[in-house]
């Protein structure tokens, strides 16, 4: 579908909990703390009356014995009665509920959609965490013979540092990067800024990467409040445009995937968003990219086109994806920084986008900014989903 | 070769108990699937035969876990990769015994077939590795 650039939707809300550790609080009372940001940003909004439907990303029951989400969230942010449907696509759960919402809104079923996410995870142990995060790999034949999470990314850096002689260096800078985006995000995770010596001094989790280059173990939640483009002026002066939607899947297990230095899921849902949307990688402003592993940032900026294949090492050392730079990737901190609770992440990112496009986003704001991008991976790729964002015109 | 048993993952781990590594080769189009599926995911034949297949092969990438599920906890550190077999089809496993020094892309390896692991209730399939 080629749009000629004409908006899908229009954002004319969205909401975002601080991410970090909510003692106390379950996922359900997180998603309510975001969906109050969102209808007192847009208060001619009256969400029991013009919601017609919500999706929500959540990755795991297993986190809070809690399934059924879409029921749940729709309850305690104020909607029963309001068709509510969880997506799950592991870590893209609110790329995906964010498409699914677009799904909606254009086949005119529902004027008004709210699409978001919310994960609570910070109760439990890493090693808890570490084998529901895995869930979303093979079982039998990748979590069956123990390798984790961390360890397929780290399979993939691997292989692109024997390819291209990528250097642990390089890999690692990406965390410095986004922890100083993340120290300018009053509602990031970690608000400190790290050297690459401490960095590279950590632990390994699964060698290449070591515990600084993953992402972090949180809670949060996050959501959009969307709506056909002809009707944004109902509820706001500064809709955010959604003009490209990409999502694609892949072989669940890494080892079925002809390439292991690139995620052939991200090539295709940004060729699909780029396409749409009529524009290409290097029209893009800013970008929030899938952090979950720092090496996971490098390999989108080739997958992205932000540079050639094999030539991510030397793009974040020359410093033009930090904030100033000429395409500042995961100014938010990203999920490095920010934070992970994995189901939230999606549409978290989509909120940076909104506040960038809107001239809200403080200290860490993008200088005429008019064009973003997002991209949410699940799993160690098995689907990707990204969407290219707007300042209305 | 016989052509009775099922083409699934149980099956597959199933051989392991037999000391053979086995794929379904479709019948219609040849496609080899290493695990064996019930559908061509290439043409949706549905008609496969059974071929057995050598365990050698080279790795073509690797880690080392450092922090691992309960179950695998003690393990730790252990070495997994992705062994490329001769036949070009690629398999993921444990590579005992090897160190991070050790380690390398190109390393020539072969599949031993395991002991079969009855410490949970599902699934009990026998764990394949790799040695060099």
């Amino acid at each position: 579908m080629r749009l000629n650039g004409k908006p899908l939707v229009s954002i004319v809300s969205a909401g975002m909990s601080k991410f970090g550790k909510h003692d106390g609080l379950l996922a359900r009372e997180i998603f309510s703390i975001a969906a109050s940001e969102a209808f007192s940003r847009c208060p001619k909004l009256n969400p029991k009356s013009d919601i017609k439907a919500l999706f929500i990303g959540q990755m795991g029951e297993a986190y809070e014995h809690q399934g059924h989400m879409g029921a749940v969230s729709a309850d305690w942010a104020g909607l029963v009665g309001v068709p509510a449907t969880r997506t799950e696509s592991a870590c893209a759960s609110s790329g995906a509920a964010l498409r699914a919402g677009i799904y909606a809104v254009m086949s005119g079923l529902a004027d008004v959609v709210m699409v978001g996410g919310a994960e609570k995870m910070t109760h439990r142990t890493t090693s808890e965490v570490t084998e529901y995060l895995a869930m979303a790999s093979d079982y039998p034949f990748e979590q069956f013979h123990g390798i984790t999470f961390p360890g397929l990314f780290a399979m993939m850096a691997t292989a692109h540092m024997h390819a291209y002689g990528t250097t642990e260096k390089q890999i690692t800078m990406a965390a410095v990067k986004n922890h100083f985006h993340g120290s300018l995000n009053p509602k990031a995770h970690i608000q400190k800024e790290i050297t690459l010596e401490n960095a590279m001094a950590s632990r390994y989790v699964a060698w290449p990467l070591k515990l600084y280059d993953c992402s972090l173990i949180t809670d949060g939640a996050s959501c959009l409040i969307l709506t056909r483009p002809e009707l944004a002026s109902k509820y706001t002066d500064t809709p955010v445009q959604i003009v490209g939607s990409g999502q694609a899947s892949d072989s669940i297990g890494l080892y079925e995937r002809k390439s292991l230095t690139s995620l052939q899921s991200t090539k295709t849902a940004a060729k699909m968003a780029y396409d749409m949307a009529e524009v290409k990688p290097s029209d893009m402003n800013m970008a929030e990219v899938h952090d979950c592993f720092t090496f996971a940032e490098l390999m989108a900026y080739e997958d992205l086109g932000f540079c050639k294949e094999g030539e991510s090492g030397k793009l974040i050392e020359s410093g033009e994806t930090r904030l100033g730079g000429c395409i500042p990737v995961n100014t938010s901190g990203g999920l490095k920084a920010k934070g992970h609770p994995v189901g939230a992440t999606g549409t978290a990112q989509a909120y940076e986008i909104y506040l960038q496009l809107t001239d809200q986003a403080g200290k860490r704001q993008v200088k005429d900014a008019n064009i973003g991008l997002t991209h949410n991976v699940g799993g160690s790729g098995a689907t990707a989903a990204v969407h290219i964002y707007r300042r209305d015109k | 070769m016989s052509t009775q048993e099922p083409f699934t993952i149980e099956q597959f781990y199933k051989f392991m108990t037999q000391k053979k590594l086995m794929a379904g080769r479709c019948l219609k189009c040849g496609k080899i699937h290493l695990p064996p599926r019930l559908l061509c995911d290439n043409c949706y034949g549905q008609q496969f035969e059974w071929m057995q297949i050598s365990g050698k092969g080279k790795l073509v990438t690797y880690t080392v876990i450092h922090v691992a599920p309960q179950q695998f906890q003690a393990l730790t550190p252990y070495a997994v990769g992705i062994v490329q077999l001769e036949n070009g089809l690629r398999i993921p496993g444990m590579i005992p015994g090897l160190t991070q020094e050790q380690l390398k892309i190109g390393l020539e390896l072969t599949l031993d077939f395991g002991t079969c692991s009855t410490s949970q209730t599902w699934p009990q399939w026998q764990r394949y590795c790799f040695e060099p």
